[in-house]
């Protein structure tokens, strides 16, 4: 064993008799070792291969979500404008939400957790790689439902198509109510088959995220290498932990909701039908129950990207480690308890509005920690000013804004002049731009050079932050006195002499110029991995177990399970005393115990596809869809049975002993 | 089920939990909320319209307690097919699996009877939200129990394969087993928060 982790010379691998792909219980060949590039991405269960695609696919949906806004600001540069209808504005703005939160953020932070949490806890994969694999799919195959409604209105405006069935007369195929979708606007007499693609994709992405969080819970509690208490966790392996937990707490409520809604528009339920006693405000409840713990979802992997970003460039341990980790747990834990903060001004109660009001300024308590904490970490540290650390500053000051609104929305008299107005935008974008985009471009500067191998070069990462920063500020701040003038949220336009007019101009300018800062970072992407130079194994002298591993890691992670003799061990082992090295368990003789790869959790996602497409193109009368549906059913039946016969499989590797 | 947990570890568990036992039991967590919140749903709108519907002459107790004491009977026979598997005892596990299948379909067949005596009296998914909350609870319930018998008699099968044995399969069983205890227990709380409490 080399004295250092670092800097192994890369050498072929040596494996025994099996690299033959073998059979499965059910007679098939495995697609293990595939010549095919697609058979082998398509049937991998390597977490970092799932990583990567979960990452690819997220930047495109924040893409097309960011298209979606700047079509939003075009509309409002100006007063009275034209670009868009009022029905494709709603649709715009309903489709921006879903997308940036379920299929650009939720998917970006799934695509940390896959590729960084095992290697953190010095782990072989996750806990179960096929379960790992099935939920990759499943959200491909929820992504693809929720989108396919803008293939359908497209079909609708150039006249190819008209609902009739159930929905007929109704030509809004993409869903427009808003991303948290309040009934009864949701009903069968208010909204067309929009309604139910969001239905049915938002149902599909759940069943995607509930698999991905067990499994993460399950990898993390029980994965670790001997030596890794709880403790000693890096605290995005935490976050991970807490945001798992929070999914699979929070996203039975939706689905319920959902699957009411469902009910009402399909089989005449009275849910939420005003008419037959059905009560709307149920759905603001059961919603938020899920919609508030879901901005944790959103943001504690942020929070967990900054505290392994800001130790590492201050040469410092995190400040506070104990408190940051408990900080992250009471903020998921009180995320249960102010769902009704979001509806301050739907009449509680004096009791209820105020219990909500003080739990949600009790949240601001762990968050302050957590800042303090943060800064503390830079404190005296020797900090260095490369591209992640930047933005992770930047995240800080930028999420702090977002907070400051948020204490103010806290106040439940102050939030119902707030309420729907401008101002609420400017809050939740200064959260999600300016603290998880921020904090995700950081990680993503951060452990590019892991994940690829490559070094971005030269200082377009400077220009990104410099016009993400300004874009932010110049699109978002002008709209708290927007909304303090009382500009409300969701109208497709406005007319001019309300004093709205240079503030939207500036706003729609910014827009722009965050737009043109994130296409620049996509390019710097794509420049670092064409033309980088090779980074390294450790290029930022960092702290945590990822960094020992080669760039990027062997798909077997760690050649022999390291035992863990500290926090912060990789630190400890290269700069600590001599009774803190890392050392690795003694080769038994067996090898690595590799996953065989497997169709069938792509099979039995693929059966949602139809199943959700079936179901949707049913209400617009396409005949024949209650048939696709079915089948969409039997092959995801199909799919888990022969996913539970062909058995788990798998090969032997013997790496060379100098690539451990 | 699968077997996952093998693929992957090495020998080394921090928690000292089989991992697909963990994931069982998160998975039974999540469960909780889910039928949490129909059970709220269903409450919710009985306290907000009391009079509205008196399910009392439709409900038979007589018949929902027997299936109640069929459902609990079969938990029983689940436990003890669990003890069978892990003694290796796969005649006997046979046997008692046997019996759990064939008390689950008792219990889907009283519910399907009861449905359609409701229906026919007149109570549907649409009438009021009584209909609604109460078919869409009971009805979970019931697919619940239906995944959990069509399970059972996949592994009834799997069982004349030789492949299983108490080293390998006991823990496959036993989480069958957690899912079918759970799936008992939410029906003693329906049968306590939605049929009983209707005759106080």
């Amino acid at each position: 064993m080399s004295s250092t982790l670092t800097d192994t010379p890369t050498s072929s691998t040596t494996h025994d008799h099996a690299l033959k792909p073998e059979t499965s219980n059910l007679g098939f060949m495995r697609p293990d070792h595939s010549k095919s590039v697609l058979i082998d991405w398509l049937t991998t269960v390597d977490h970092k291969k799932i990583g990567i695609m979960y990452g690819a696919i997220a930047l495109f949906f924040l893409l097309i979500g960011g298209i979606e806004a700047l079509i939003i600001r075009a509309q409002l540069a100006v007063p009275e404008n034209d670009l868009v209808s009022a029905q494709r504005y709603n649709q715009l703005f309903t489709m921006h939400g879903t997308t940036m939160i379920f299929l650009a953020i939720m998917p970006l932070n799934a695509a940390f957790f896959n590729f960084l949490v095992p290697l953190q806890i010095g782990a072989r994969d996750v806990a179960f790689p096929r379960l790992n694999s099935f939920s990759l799919w499943t959200f491909v195959a929820g992504a693809l439902v929720l989108n396919f409604s803008w293939l359908m209105q497209a079909f609708s405006e150039l006249g190819w198509f008209t609902a009739s069935g159930p929905t007929a007369g109704m030509d809004d195929f993409v869903p427009g109510m808003g991303w948290f979708g309040y009934a009864p606007l949701t009903e069968r007499q208010f909204t067309g088959a929009g309604t139910d693609f969001w239905i049915l994709g938002l149902q599909i992405l759940g069943i995607a995220s509930l698999g991905a969080a067990m499994n993460f819970v399950a990898t993390i509690l029980n994965m670790r290498a001997p030596g890794m208490k709880m403790m000693r966790l890096p605290v995005f392996t935490w976050m991970t932990l807490v945001v798992s937990l929070l999914i699979i707490f929070a996203f039975p409520a939706i689905t319920i909701a959902l699957g009411q809604l469902m009910f009402d528009r399909m089989f005449d339920t009275n849910f939420f039908q005003v008419a037959e006693g059905g009560q709307p405000i149920l759905w603001q409840h059961l919603f938020w129950i899920f919609g508030h713990p879901e901005v944790y979802i959103l943001v504690l992997p942020a929070m967990g990207i900054v505290s392994e970003v800001l130790p590492t460039f201050s040469k410092k341990p995190l400040f506070g480690y104990p408190i940051v980790v408990f900080s992250g747990a009471v903020i998921g834990f009180l995320g249960f308890a102010v769902w009704s903060h979001h509806m301050f001004t739907t009449g509680l109660g004096k009791v209820a509005t105020a219990a909500f009001s003080l739990l949600t300024m009790a949240i601001a308590v762990p968050t302050g920690v957590k800042i303090f904490n943060w800064i503390g970490t830079l404190w005296g540290g020797r900090v260095r000013f490369d591209a992640p650390m930047i933005f992770s500053i930047g995240f800080i000051w930028m999420f702090m804004m977002g907070g400051f609104s948020g204490i103010m929305h806290s106040a439940a008299p102050a939030d119902a002049q707030q309420q729907d107005s401008y101002f609420v935008i400017a809050h939740f974008h200064y959260v999600a731009i300016g603290g998880i985009l921020l904090a995700s471009i950081s990680g993503i500067y951060f452990w590019l050079p892991k994940i690829v191998g490559k070094m971005w070069t030269g200082n377009l990462s400077t220009w990104v932050a410099i016009f993400t920063t300004v874009g932010l500020n110049v699109t978002f701040f002008p709209m708290h006195f927007l909304g303090l003038i009382g500009m409300p949220r969701r109208t497709h336009t406005y007319l001019s002499g309300f004093g709205w007019d240079g503030y939207n101009m500036v706003c729609s300018i910014g827009a722009f110029i965050l737009a043109f800062g994130v296409l620049l970072f996509v390019i710097d992407i794509i420049l670092c991995m064409t033309k980088g130079k090779p980074a390294g194994n450790d290029p930022w002298d960092a702290r945590t177990l990822e960094w020992a591993t080669t760039s990027p890691p062997q798909h077997y992670n760690f050649g022999r399970t390291p035992i863990i003799p500290a926090r912060d061990a990789l630190w400890e082992h290269k700069h600590g005393p001599e009774n803190r090295n890392i050392n690795f368990e003694a080769d038994d003789g067996h090898g690595i115990h590799m996953p065989s790869q497997s169709w069938m959790p792509v099979l039995a996602s693929f059966g949602f596809a139809p199943l959700g497409l079936g179901l949707c193109l049913m209400q617009v009368g396409i005949p024949y869809m209650g048939y696709v549906a079915i089948a969409g059913l039997f092959t995801i039946a199909l799919g888990i049975i022969l996913w539970a016969v062909e058995g788990p499989g798998g090969y032997h590797l013997h790496p060379e002993e100098d690539k451990i | 089920m699968s077997d996952d947990a093998h693929n992957n570890d090495d020998g080394h568990h921090s928690l000292m939990v089989n991992n697909k036992k963990l994931l069982m039991w998160l998975f039974l967590g999540s469960d909780c909320m889910f039928f949490g919140t129909m059970i709220s749903t269903h409450l919710i709108y009985r306290k907000l319209y009391p009079e509205s519907y008196d399910p009392t002459s439709l409900f038979s107790l007589e018949l929902t307690s027997f299936s109640t004491f069929i459902l609990l009977m079969s938990s029983f026979l689940m436990a003890l097919a669990v003890s069978a598997m892990h003694k290796g005892d796969i005649k006997s596990f046979r046997r008692n699996t046997i019996g759990v299948i064939f008390f689950g379909l008792i219990f889907l067949g009283c519910q399907v009877y009861e449905f359609t005596e409701f229906v026919h009296a007149g109570l549907t998914l649409s009438s009021g939200t009584f209909g609604s909350t109460f078919y869409m609870l009971t009805g979970t319930h019931g697919v619940h129990v239906a995944i959990g018998v069509f399970w059972l008699i996949c592994m009834y099968f799997y069982s004349f394969t030789g492949k299983m044995d108490a080293h390998q399969s006991a823990v496959d069983v036993e989480i069958a087993g957690l899912y079918w205890h759970f799936v008992d227990i939410v029906w003693i709380i329906i049968f306590t928060a939605i049929y009983l409490i209707e005759f106080i």
